[in-house]
């Protein structure tokens, strides 16, 4: 059983969470994620661990409502206990001083940008983030991005906070201003897909986090799976990070929906389940 | 298993005066006469629409009788073809005797989890091919497997389950990372020694591919609960959610203390054929779709986890996995349920009672079939499989004939969903975080005969040392290590003492 410490909403459907899970704590370093189950019933989904506190023992899960388990999971209370944590899974990400490099995140994948961005900078990289999100309320974690950022570029696709325009043209700005020696993209995998386009133009080693569906975490089932470089990849085991030059996106979103029926019925009813206590 | 003091053992075993008596109450000729038992089994037409257990056990007189056929003899070839060395004989005695829990008792002696291997064992190509019926008489073997299931059961039901004589308590920590079969019996088996014994599990669940992997219609998750909770009762410690390498590693608990450490981590990571269009969503690896219908309960609409299954599934593979999956799929309400494999049903590696219950079942067989391509629907679902004709060639490494492809033979079946069972590799999660463990080119951990790896204290068995095999052969490493570990412990522990 592992507590809940501490709760927030950053946005109208996006919580931080913070868990007492203090091995986890101890392990995980930027990159990693849990796999959480909330009850007997539940499933198993991944998050990205977006930072963790070893004195007490605790980690941050950043998670938006989307089916039935993330909107259990932000419904929950301090005090409340998830049955299952298990992590930190997946390889840590590469972390080194290589001079400049760009974060740039989408929508909630800016959760999981964050430990990566805090890494870059204390292996004293110029670290310069773009963070976007459709519209100003969704924007999260600006203070912290801010914080670990030399610079913090936000994009927001109605203009209402920071720069007007996709997350890419963020990017191309500073790219175009200044050398950058790695980037780094998280975010919806649409996204992600063209942020890599993006930076192959300037021949910029690019990494993206894959948030692709898993069961197990421990590269037993292989739902996971992806094609990098023509290759089959389990994100589990040999990710979460990839080549974002080599990573096939558009097969990456199919798989994505591979439960899309079964799920939107499943959040269906589970919201109607809840129309009772809402009246 | 044979060493020359068990066959000491075993002979003075046979001298009791009990076994003496009960060998002269019926003459070997009269023995032979009787005819092997026929296992109870639910109908296929009704148990292929459920979860109901395929084989319903023997009754007491038919393990009575069945146990009067056993000749009790002189060099008892049976032992040497169980891979953990159960004194058969003697448990086999018991019943005929009618002392059933004296029976469970015996099996205890060398096996944790009699129940489970009573149903899952190969029992026809280990120790009942190795019984004088098969060997000398030409007749069908003792039925061991059904009788070491009766023996579990019986003891179960009574309510008089025994837990093994413990030695005294040495507070010795001794880790144990995975809770399937090998963990399991290392596990049982160390705190019979007096170790303080403690199993990481990286699931939700105990159990390993007894809960993810076997389904509840070939062995009950309450049986494999109840099996457990024997270990448990033994002192043994369990912590779930806890991946070793990754939620803290071998040094990690090394500095809290624990002495030796046995990897069975298992086979698990799926292969797949890496033919076009493998990756379109329908199609998964056996090991997803057990795990989503075993552990996650993802048939049940009271349950989260979504599974694909659908009118027309293919399983492609020819081993027990391939048929767990197929009749899993059958039972979920698939109209066709087909098995797609490349050789003809002789070389088909599952066991040949699973092959008749599929059959029984509705299962068909598309055998000298290999798949080549999916192709999908405008959803990205995969719809159809492109196949070809194989014929069999000269054997192979393996000794089976090679399959070859037919020429011209494609021709397309209709899909809803595909499940791929063509083996597992080791899990490369241990190895990743311990670069100075010696692995082979398979990447399963190198043991020494004490089942010890090149880092001294650090033992492993089962899948992750054998790559894809039993329950037993893996119970049989446990047993291996346990001793391993032991002598391990007493030389360099024990002696500072």
């Amino acid at each position: 059983m592992f507590k809940i410490i501490k709760k927030e909403f950053l946005s109208k459907n996006v919580a931080r969470i913070i868990i007492e899970a203090p091995y986890i704590a101890k392990s995980r370093k930027a990159g990693n994620f849990i796999i959480l189950r909330i009850d007997k019933n539940g499933e198993r989904i991944p998050l990205t661990i977006a930072d963790a506190n070893i004195e007490k023992g605790t980690i941050t899960v950043i998670a938006q409502k989307v089916g039935v388990t993330s909107h259990k999971l932000c419904d929950m209370n301090v005090g409340d206990t998830i049955l299952d944590v298990v992590g930190p899974l997946g390889t840590a990400t590469h972390i080194a001083n290589v001079g400049t490099v760009l974060c740039a995140g989408g929508g909630v994948g800016v959760a999981p940008l964050f430990p990566i961005v805090q890494a870059m900078k204390f292996a004293g990289n110029r670290v310069i983030t773009v963070i976007a999100a459709r519209t100003k309320d969704l924007v999260i974690l600006e203070d912290e991005m801010r914080e670990y950022s030399d610079e913090l570029i936000i994009m927001t696709d109605d203009g209402s906070l920071g720069e007007k325009g996709l997350v890419t043209l963020g990017m191309e700005k500073v790219i175009q201003r200044e050398k950058v020696n790695e980037a780094v993209v998280i975010g919806p995998a649409v996204m992600m897909k063209f942020a890599a386009l993006a930076t192959k133009k300037y021949n910029i080693p690019t990494v993206a986090s894959l948030n692709t569906i898993m069961v197990d975490g421990t590269g037993m089932c292989g739902a996971c799976r992806v094609s990098v470089g023509g290759k089959t990849e389990f994100v589990c085991v040999n990710g979460p990070e990839f080549d974002a030059h080599q990573v096939n996106f558009d097969e990456m979103l199919s798989r994505l929906n591979a439960y899309k029926e079964k799920e939107a019925t499943g959040y269906n009813d589970y919201l109607k389940s809840l129309e009772p206590i809402l009246n | 298993m044979g060493t020359e003091l068990d066959k000491e053992y075993y002979k003075k075993e046979r001298k009791a005066d009990w076994r003496d008596k009960l060998r002269k109450e019926i003459k070997s000729k009269e023995r032979t006469k009787g005819v092997r038992v026929q296992m109870p089994e639910a109908d296929p037409t009704i148990r292929n629409k459920s979860n109901i257990e395929v084989n319903k056990g023997l009754t007491l007189e038919m393990a009575m009788s069945e146990s009067s056929r056993c000749l009790d003899c002189a060099v008892p070839t049976c032992i040497t073809g169980c891979p953990v060395g159960t004194n058969i004989p003697k448990f086999v005695k018991y019943i005929e005797k009618g002392d059933i829990l004296g029976a469970a008792k015996v099996l205890k002696e060398n096996n944790s989890l009699p129940a489970i291997c009573g149903r899952v064992c190969p029992q026809e190509i280990q120790c009942e091919a190795e019984c004088i019926y098969v060997k000398k008489l030409s007749k069908e073997g003792s039925a061991i497997g059904y009788l070491e299931r009766f023996a579990a059961d019986y003891e179960r039901e009574s309510g008089n389950s025994s837990i093994p004589e413990l030695a005294k308590f040495n507070g010795i920590k001794m880790a144990v990372i995975g809770s399937g079969p090998a963990g399991l019996t290392v596990a049982g088996e160390l705190a019979k020694f007096g170790y303080d014994v403690t199993v990481f599990e990286a699931l939700h669940d105990l159990g390993g591919v007894l809960k993810y992997g076997i389904p509840e219609f070939r062995l009950p998750k309450d049986i494999v609960d109840f099996e457990i909770n024997t270990i448990k009762q033994m002192n043994v410690k369990f912590i779930t959610n806890f991946i070793v390498g990754k939620t803290a590693t071998i040094d990690d608990l090394k500095e809290e203390g624990y002495k030796a450490f046995f990897i069975a981590s298992g086979a698990g990571l799926p292969n797949f054929m890496n033919i076009p269009g493998e990756n379109f969503n329908g199609i998964q690896s056996a090991n997803e779709f057990l795990t989503r219908v075993n552990l996650m309960k993802g048939a049940d609409a009271n349950f989260d986890t979504p599974v694909h299954t659908g009118k027309n599934v293919v399983i492609v593979g020819g081993g027990n996995t391939a048929m767990d999956s197929v009749r899993t799929a059958k039972r979920m309400g698939a109209e066709r349920a087909i098995i797609v494999y490349r050789r003809s049903q002789e070389e088909m590696p599952a066991r040949t009672e699973e092959i008749k219950h599929a059959i029984e079942e509705g299962i068909e067989f598309m055998n000298l079939t290999s798949p080549i391509e999916y192709f999908t629907d405008a959803n990205g679902m995969v719809n159809k499989m492109r196949a070809q004709k194989m014929q069999l060639g000269e054997p192979d490494a393996s000794g089976r004939r090679r399959p070859e492809v037919i020429e011209g033979s494609e021709h397309d079946i209709d899909v809803d969903s595909v499940v791929i069972a063509v083996g597992v590799s080791p899990n490369p999660i241990i190895q990743q975080s311990m670069p100075e463990l010696e692995t082979t080119k398979w990447n399963t951990i190198e043991v020494d005969d004490n089942m010890m790896t090149s880092v001294p204290g650090l033992f492993a068995g089962g899948d992750i040392v054998r790559g894809g095999a039993t329950v037993i052969l893996a119970m049989g490493d446990g047993r291996n290590a346990a001793k391993g570990m032991h002598n391990y412990i007493e030389k360099t522990i024990l002696s500072e003492v």
